[in-house]
């Protein structure tokens, strides 16, 4: 972390709870900044994407200050700049794609920010490149696997040139093949983001930090722990320790 | 599924500019329509049939969809000379057959027949995705065009959703019969399935914001000038003018 520049997202007491539940988010802190890659492991319904909406401003938290790249954000004017600078890929690629064809989607991004048609089109042949997706730009989005489709709807994300990717479980119902570019693909980013996942691995492989979330907060744990799991190797009755 | 069997294809109708055969479509499917003679009726059977073989369309496949309008057509074959008033034509036994409920049947059949083939040929020869953007195009409303294009997209992923349902319910020992537990069972299934829509909706929705979407959709589709276009209109032109040469001489 960097104690010198200022959090470009700072959450303060965060509290969001859905309709006649308790709150899922309670008194969140979060200071995120320049540089940060940080890693999320939580268990389910811990919060872990109502966290991302919030931070997008899709959900309004209760109470509590958000402040991102150095201003407080409140309304859903104040959104509109945050969204084209954080990227959120979201869990189901099914929800990102709705174009009809792959070129049509990436490019729906930089259109919005008011690219012209060239340049946006010059702007989503260069991301699908960068992602391993030449050729991909005039097959139909829905007809695609669902490894190509979480490519391509993070092709939709990258496209805008985001300096913050969010992004929520982007391995999940992957096979090896494709789970191994994505992580490339992270380890080759000079963005900052942050990433939910359920595997410890995948997080200390693309992550500086890894927190939790309980009861509502983010707990960072630094300390290891002695734990148990079946597993197997050579010579494994003799009695040894993994470090 | 929607599957689009005749979208594919190399022939000289596949490459005519997708917008000129929107308009060439609904101006000779108006013209058939508001027809009544026999003589430019049957022309524009043949005509139909002509664009159909030029598309170089499976016959076999598309006679197989004639079969499921003209089913329904039957019907009017069964119910029209039956009830329709008018001078008869025949007397069978008690049935009396009336002339001009025979007249209409046949002018239906003709008109259907010749209308849905000049369609398969015409519209089927393009994919729904190019068809979209044509309509876009051609300045039919915004917001029709992507509502038949989100519709196209997202029939699949309802159906997939539909299909989770019905084999968690299969899964778990459910066999349709004619009882309350089965159209219990069907409602709740079909419940679900608005439910699961709207949240998908939601989300689609917060996908689309969360990129900068401001209300506009923007279409990347070109449509090169080919001479094959010039081709194409001077031809329908010309059957266009045939046909309402026909249907006002007789």
């Amino acid at each position: 972390m960097n104690e010198n520049s200022y959090p470009i997202i700072n959450l303060e007491k965060i509290t969001y709870s859905y309709p006649g539940g308790p709150p899922v988010i309670n008194e969140l802190d979060l200071k995120f900044y320049h540089g940060d890659r940080i890693g999320l492991i939580a268990p389910n319904g811990n919060g872990k994407t109502t966290l991302f909406h919030i931070i997008m401003g899709l959900l309004k938290p209760a109470s509590g200050k958000i402040e991102i790249f150095g201003k407080s954000v409140r309304e859903e004017r104040d959104f509109l700049d945050i969204r084209r600078r954080i990227g959120l890929l979201f869990q189901d690629a099914d929800d990102q794609l709705f174009s009809p064809t792959v070129l049509e989607d990436v490019a729906f991004g930089p259109l919005n920010l008011g690219r012209s048609k060239e340049e946006a089109i010059e702007i989503s042949r260069k991301t699908l490149n960068f992602l391993g997706l030449a050729g991909f730009e005039n097959k139909i989005t829905f007809k695609l696997s669902g490894g190509e489709k979480r490519l391509v709807s993070f092709a939709t994300v990258l496209a805008m040139e985001p300096e913050i990717l969010l992004l929520d479980e982007p391995l999940t119902g992957l096979d090896n093949q494709t789970r191994g570019k994505i992580i490339d693909i992270l380890l080759n980013l000079d963005i900052s983001y942050i990433l939910i996942s359920h595997e410890i691995d995948f997080l200390a492989a693309t992550t500086k930090q890894i927190y939790t979330m309980e009861n509502g907060m983010i707990l960072s744990d630094e300390k290891a722990y002695i734990h148990k799991h079946d597993h197997i190797h050579q010579f494994g009755t003799i009695p040894h320790k993994h470090m | 599924m929607i599957s689009e069997p005749f979208a594919a294809g190399k022939s000289k109708i596949h490459q005519v500019d997708p917008r000129i055969k929107v308009v060439f479509a609904t101006a000779y499917s108006f013209i058939v329509a508001f027809s009544t003679q026999f003589p430019a009726l049957f022309t524009a059977v043949v005509l139909s049939f002509l664009m159909v073989c030029l598309t170089g369309l499976n016959l076999w496949a598309v006679a197989k969809r004639l079969v499921v309008v003209n089913g329904l057509i039957l019907l009017l074959w069964l119910i029209l000379p039956l009830t329709y008033n008018g001078d008869s034509l025949l007397h069978l036994g008690p049935i009396t057959l009336s002339r001009p409920g025979v007249i209409l049947s046949a002018q239906i059949t003709l008109k259907s027949n010749a209308i849905l083939l000049a369609l398969i040929a015409l519209i089927s020869s393009m994919s729904l995705v190019t068809l979209g953007h044509a309509l876009s195009r051609l300045k039919v409303p915004e917001k029709i065009v992507h509502l038949f294009l989100m519709t196209f997209r997202y029939v699949f992923v309802i159906e997939n959703e539909y299909l989770r349902l019905v084999r968690a319910a299969k899964i778990r020992g459910f066999r349709p019969g004619t009882n309350i537990h089965t159209y219990k069972t069907y409602a709740y299934l079909i419940g679900m399935l608005f439910v699961r829509a709207a949240a998908r909706a939601e989300r689609v929705h917060q996908a689309m914001r969360c990129r900068g979407f401001k209300g506009k959709f923007y279409s990347l589709y070109r449509f090169p000038p080919k001479s094959i276009n010039w081709v194409f209109s001077s031809v329908m032109t010309a059957f266009l003018i045939g046909l309402l040469y026909l249907e006002i001489v007789f």
